[in-house]
C-alpha cells in the first residue's frame, strides 16, 4: 500500500474483522433475552472495525485536509470568519455545564440561567429591543422564527389580508426560504446602482397586503442603507414590520442598533458577531430579538427571573408564545460561548469589533483597488466587508471570480465568497475580521495582486487552480449524477451482513 | 483589545492608506440622529482569569452527582479521543465545505457520517445533519408532504407517544404552511399506539406516519403492523429512533414489507454531552427514490481535474442559497462539529461496542424498574417490552420527589403529569450504561428515604 492510497482511505477500508478499539468495550454484557425477538436487528451496522489509533490517526489526518480560521486567512464575505477564542470553549467545557441535563430541577439550574438570563439582557442593550429569546438554533431558524412572529403579530389583531413579505433582491437566500416556510409569498424589491434600496420601487409593492418587510442592514452588498428611516417609516405606515437580518450586526455593534433604527424583529447570528466557532458547518446559533409589541410571541422558553431565583418561562407563562423550535433551550453551549465571548469583551470591546472591522474592511478595500481591481461600489464606504467585480477580467482573460477564489487556496488563503450577492456578476465578497492585523492584509493583498498578474499572463494556468490542495477542483456535474452518497465495498452491501445476532 | 491585533501604528498607516482622518469618520455613511453609544448596562470587559472564575462559580452551582433523567437526552460514556479530535481547530474553526478544495477533512468525514448512519437506520442515504431530533422531524414531517405523490393529503399522523416537545416543535414549524397534525391515542395500559386506534381512522386520507420506536415511554412500538398499515393506506412512514438502540433493535429500513421511508432522530447519544440540551445533532436518513425532497447537506463522491476520487456537497439545487424561495428547506447550517463526534464516537465503538452500550443500558434500567418497583407506594404503569426508559407511577407527588432527589444531589428522572395528566402521578426514569449497582441502590434508597418519611417529600 503506498502513502497516497492510505490519504484517500476511508475509515471502513481500515476494518479488519475482530479488530476493536478494546478499552471502549464494557467487557460484561448484559441479559437481553426479555426483549422479543421480532423487534430485534438481525444484521450488524457498518461501522468501522478498527484500533483507537486507527481512529485517532485517521481523523487527526482528516483534519489537516481542512483550512479554518486556527490555520489560515478566512476572509469569506458574510460569514464573520474571525478568532474563535479558545477561553470560551474551554469555559463552556466545565463540567457543572457540559453534564447538566436540560430537564434538570431549577436548583441544579441557576447557574445556567443565570448566565442566559444576563446574556438576554446584552443582546436586548445591544439590539435596542425590547425582549430576546435564545432558543433558534441557527440564523435560518431565527429568521423563521421571527417571520413566524410577524404571523402570529396580524393574527392577533385580525388582520387577515397580509401574505406578502417583502425582500431586496440582495438579500441572502435564507430570507425568501424562510417567508415561504412561515407560508408567505415573496416580492423581491431591486436595489440601484448606488447599492441602496430602490425606494420608488418600494412605494409600488407596500400595501396592504404587506406582512412585512426582510433588511439586511449593512446590506450583503457591504454598504449602510441610508434610507432606512424612510423605509420603516413606509412600511409602519403600510402596516407591516420591519425584519432586520443581524448577518452584518457586528458591522455596527455600538454604533447604531436596529431598534432605533425602527426594526421591529431580528434575529442575530452568534457563529458570527459573538464568535462562536463555525464547526465546519455548524453549530450555529440565531437568537431573535423584538420590539415591545411583538415580545408576547417570542419563541419558548426564554429565562426570567422570580426574586433571585431564576426561572424558565415556557408556553403555560406566555401563552402567545409561537411555540417551541428545539426540543430543549436551542444550541445551549454555544450561548454558554457567546456569552463568555460579551464578558470578555465588555462594552467598550463590543464597540471596538465594528471599528476594527470596518477599519479593515477600508484598508483592503482601497489597496485592492488601488492594485487595479474593480469594486462593485467606488463610491461608498465599506462596512465590514465589500465587492469585487471582476467581469472586466472575465471577458479580457476569461479569468472568473471562481478561478480566482480558487488560485487563492494555492496561496494559502482561504477563498472570499463569490458569486453572492447574485446581482454582481463575478463577484468576489470580502469579509476580513477585526481580529486580523495589518500585515496579514498586506499578504492577502499581495497575493491578490500576484494572481491578476497570472491572468493577464497565462490565465489558462489559472482556470485550472488550485494545484497544491489534497485535491484538484472537482468534478461536480458527476456528483450530482452519478449519486454516491455512502461508502459500499463490493464484499459488503451497505445494509452489512447478516450476521446471527 | 482581547483579540485585535491593531497597533497604534498600524492604525495610523491604515488610515494613511484610505485617506480618511480617523476610524469614526469611516461610520459617516449612517444617519446622525440614529447613532448611539451601548450604554452601562453592558459590564467592561474581563481577563480571560476572571471569566474563569466567574463562570467556575456558575457551573459549580449545577453540578448534580447521579442523573437519572433520560426524556430525550441520554448520559452516556464518551471515549476521551472523541472530543480531543473533536477539539482540533481544524474541525471547529472550518467554515461550511462550499470550498471542497479546502475542505476535504470535513467533506470525507461526512461522507462516512452518512454511511454509518445509513447503515445503522437501514435507510439508502442520510443527509449531513439537521439541528436536533426535534427539528429533523418537523423537517421530515415537511418532506413527506412532499415525497407523497400518492396523496395531495396534508395530514400527518402523530401518536402520542411521541416526545411532547417533539410535538410541539413540528406544531410550531408545519403549520404555517396547513399541515394538519392529528393526534394517535396510547393505550392507558400498554403505553402504545394500539393499531385499533388506526383501523378507527377509516377511509382518510393521510400523508405520513410517525412511528417513534422507542417511544416516550421508553416502549416499543409494534413498528411492523404499524409500518404496514401505513403503507397500506398509500402513507409515508417517518421513523423517529434513538440511534443508539439501533445497535439492538430492528432498522427502520426492515420494518413491516418494505421499510420505513424516511427515518430522523436525535444522535446525542452517539458522542454528544448533555450540555444543558444543545449543541445536539439531529440525523434524516430516507429511501433513495426520496433524497431529492430531503432538506439539508449532502455529500457526495466524485472526482478531480486528474481522476483522483474527492468529496464535495451535492444536489445543492434542493438549497436556500440557490433555490432561494423554491427550496425545499430554509435550512443553511447543519451541525458539523457535532457530526464530528458522532463520526469519531461510532468509529471507536464499532457495531460491538455500540451493541454492548445498548444491552447494558437495557439491563440497569430493568435492574431499576425491579428494585424501584419493590419500594411500596412506586407501582409500574406499563406491561411491555421496553429500551432503557421506563414509566412508574408515585402515590406522592412526583414534583415533590424530584425536588426532595435534588436536594440530594440526584436528578431522580421526569415528572410526566404535566403532559400526560390523564396517567396521574408518575416519573420517567431512565438507567444508561453508565451506572453501576452501587448507584441503582444509592438511587432507590433516596427514593424510599423521602418516600417513607411521614412527612411530604419537599420537606426531605
Amino acid at each position: 500500500m503506498t502513502i497516497l492510497d492510505l490519504e484517500n482511505k476511508t475509515i471502513f477500508e481500515y476494518s479488519q474483522q475482530g479488530r476493536n478499539a478494546g478499552a471502549q468495550l464494557l467487557g460484561t454484557l448484559g441479559d437481553s433475552s426479555d426483549l422479543p425477538a421480532a423487534l430485534l436487528r438481525s444484521s450488524k451496522p457498518l461501522l468501522p472495525e478498527t484500533s483507537e489509533l486507527d481512529v485517532v490517526r485517521h481523523y487527526t489526518r482528516l483534519s489537516q485536509k481542512n483550512f479554518s480560521i486556527d490555520t489560515h486567512f478566512y476572509p469569506l464575505g458574510s460569514c464573520t470568519m474571525k478568532y474563535n477564542p479558545r477561553a470560551a470553549h474551554r469555559i463552556a467545557s466545565m463540567p457543572g455545564f457540559l453534564q447538566r441535563h436540560p430537564l434538570a430541577q431549577e436548583i441544579h439550574s441557576q447557574g445556567f440561567l443565570a448566565c442566559l438570563y444576563d446574556f438576554q439582557e446584552i443582546l436586548i442593550e445591544v439590539t435596542g429591543m425590547a425582549g430576546v429569546s435564545l432558543t433558534p438554533m441557527a440564523g435560518a431558524q431565527g429568521e423563521f422564527a421571527g417571520v413566524a412572529m410577524i404571523r402570529a403579530y396580524h393574527l392577533a389583531r385580525g388582520d387577515h389580508e397580509r401574505d406578502e413579505i417583502l425582500v431586496p433582491d440582495a438579500a441572502h437566500g435564507t430570507n425568501p426560504a424562510s417567508a415561504v416556510m412561515c407560508g408567505f409569498k415573496v416580492r423581491e424589491i431591486p436595489t440601484k446602482a448606488d447599492g441602496d434600496m430602490d425606494f420608488e420601487e418600494l412605494k409600488k409593492a407596500v400595501g396592504p397586503k404587506t406582512a412585512g418587510i426582510m433588511l439586511t442592514n449593512p446590506s450583503t452588498l457591504g454598504v449602510f442603507e441610508r434610507h432606512i428611516e424612510d423605509i420603516a417609516q413606509l412600511v409602519h405606515q403600510a402596516g407591516g414590520l420591519l425584519y432586520y437580518d443581524g448577518a452584518n450586526l457586528n458591522a455596527i455593534l455600538g454604533k447604531v442598533r436596529p431598534g432605533d433604527m425602527g426594526f421591529d424583529i431580528m434575529h442575530i447570528n452568534l457563529h458570527k458577531t459573538f464568535a462562536t466557532p463555525h464547526g465546519g458547518g455548524g453549530p450555529g446559533s440565531g437568537p431573535v430579538a423584538v420590539s415591545k409589541r411583538v415580545e408576547p410571541f417570542l419563541p419558548a422558553p426564554i429565562v426570567g427571573k422570580k426574586g433571585d431565583s431564576y426561572v424558565w418561562l415556557d408556553k403555560d407563562n406566555r401563552p402567545q408564545t409561537i411555540g417551541r423550535l428545539s426540543t430543549f433551550m436551542g444550541n445551549a453551549g454555544i450561548l454558554l460561548r457567546a456569552y463568555i465571548y460579551a464578558r470578555l469583551l465588555g462594552r467598550e470591546g463590543l464597540k471596538r469589533v465594528a471599528e476594527y472591522a470596518t477599519l479593515n474592511a477600508n484598508y483592503l478595500m482601497i489597496r485592492l483597488k488601488k492594485a487595479g481591481f474593480t469594486l462593485a461600489f467606488p463610491a461608498r464606504r465599506a462596512s465590514h466587508e465589500f465587492i469585487l467585480t471582476l467581469s472586466k477580467e472575465e471577458k479580457q482573460f476569461g479569468v472568473t471570480a471562481m478561478d480566482i477564489a480558487k488560485r487563492l487556496l494555492d496561496y494559502g488563503f482561504h477563498a472570499p465568497t463569490t458569486y453572492f450577492p447574485l446581482l454582481i456578476p463575478e463577484c468576489l465578497l470580502i469579509e476580513p475580521t477585526e481580529t486580523e492585523s495589518k500585515q496579514t492584509l498586506d499578504g492577502f493583498a499581495c497575493a491578490m495582486i500576484a494572481i491578476l498578474k497570472e491572468a493577464t499572463t497565462n490565465p489558462d494556468q489559472l482556470k485550472k487552480a488550485p494545484y497544491h490542495q489534497p485535491v484538484r477542483r472537482l468534478d461536480d456535474v458527476k456528483a450530482a449524477r452519478e449519486l454516491n452518497l455512502v461508502w459500499r465495498d463490493s464484499k459488503q452491501n451497505l445494509k452489512g451482513e447478516e450476521t446471527k445476532q | 483589545m482581547p483579540f485585535i491585533p491593531h497597533t497604534a501604528n498600524d492604525v495610523q498607516q491604515m488610515l494613511a492608506e484610505i485617506d480618511s482622518p480617523s476610524i469614526e469618520s469611516l461610520f459617516d455613511e449612517i444617519p446622525k440622529n440614529l447613532r448611539k453609544e451601548l450604554s452601562t448596562k453592558i459590564p467592561e470587559g474581563l481577563s480571560e482569569l476572571a471569566v474563569v472564575k466567574l463562570m467556575r462559580e456558575y457551573a459549580e452551582q449545577d453540578v448534580s452527582s447521579l442523573c437519572f433523567i433520560g426524556a430525550g437526552a441520554y448520559e452516556h460514556y464518551i471515549p476521551a479521543a472523541v472530543w480531543d479530535i473533536v477539539g482540533r481547530g481544524e474541525y471547529m474553526t472550518a467554515y461550511t465545505p462550499y470550498q471542497a478544495e479546502a475542505s476535504q477533512g470535513t467533506l470525507q468525514l461526512l461522507y462516512e457520517y452518512q454511511t454509518m448512519m445509513a447503515s445503522l437506520t437501514g435507510m439508502d442515504v442520510s443527509n449531513a445533519s439537521m439541528y436536533d431530533g426535534a427539528s429533523a422531524l418537523a423537517e421530515a414531517v415537511l418532506m413527506a408532504v412532499r415525497a407523497n405523490r400518492q396523496t395531495k393529503s396534508r395530514r400527518i399522523l402523530v401518536p402520542k407517544t411521541l416526545h411532547p416537545y417533539y410535538r410541539e416543535v413540528i406544531s410550531t414549524i408545519v403549520t404555517p404552511q396547513q399541515i394538519e397534525l392529528v393526534d394517535l391515542p396510547y393505550s392507558f395500559t400498554e403505553g402504545n399506539t394500539p393499531l385499533e386506534s388506526l383501523n378507527a381512522l377509516g377511509d382518510t386520507d393521510i400523508a405520513a406516519l410517525i412511528i417513534p420506536q422507542p417511544n416516550f415511554f421508553g416502549i416499543l412500538e409494534e413498528v411492523d403492523q404499524l409500518t404496514d398499515w401505513a403503507h397500506r393506506k398509500g402513507a409515508l412512514v417517518i421513523a423517529v429512533v434513538n440511534p443508539l438502540a439501533l445497535a439492538l433493535f430492528k432498522e427502520p429500513g426492515k420494518w413491516g414489507e418494505t421499510g420505513a421511508d424516511i427515518v430522523c432522530g436525535e444522535a446525542q447519544p452517539l458522542g454528544v454531552p448533555l450540555a444543558s440540551g444543545g449543541p445536539y445533532v439531529g440525523f434524516m436518513c430516507c429511501k433513495e427514490a426520496y433524497v431529492r425532497q430531503m432538506p439539508g447537506r449532502i455529500v457526495g463522491k466524485t472526482v478531480d481535474l486528474d481522476g483522483k476520487p474527492g468529496f464535495a456537497l451535492t444536489l445543492q439545487a434542493r438549497e436556500q442559497h440557490i433555490r432561494r424561495s423554491k427550496a425545499t428547506s430554509n435550512i443553511c447550517t447543519n451541525q458539523g462539529l457535532l457530526v464530528t463526534a458522532v463520526t469519531i464516537y461510532l468509529s471507536l465503538m464499532g457495531a460491538e461496542g455500540l451493541r454492548q452500550v445498548a444491552i447494558n443500558c437495557h439491563e440497569n434500567t430493568r435492574k431499576l424498574f425491579n428494585k424501584i418497583t419493590k419500594i411500596p407506594g412506586i407501582l409500574p404503569v406499563f406491561n411491555r417490552p421496553y429500551f432503557h426508559e421506563i414509566l412508574v407511577r408515585t402515590e406522592k407527588k412526583a414534583a415533590d420527589i424530584l425536588l426532595a432527589l435534588s436536594r440530594l444531589g440526584i436528578e431522580g428522572g421526569y415528572a410526566t403529569s404535566v403532559h400526560y395528566p390523564e396517567l396521574g402521578e408518575c416519573l420517567l426514569i431512565c438507567a444508561t450504561e453508565t451506572k453501576s449497582e452501587r448507584d441503582l441502590e444509592v438511587f432507590c434508597e433516596a427514593v424510599k428515604r423521602c418516600y417513607i418519611s411521614e412527612n411530604s417529600c419537599a420537606s426531605v
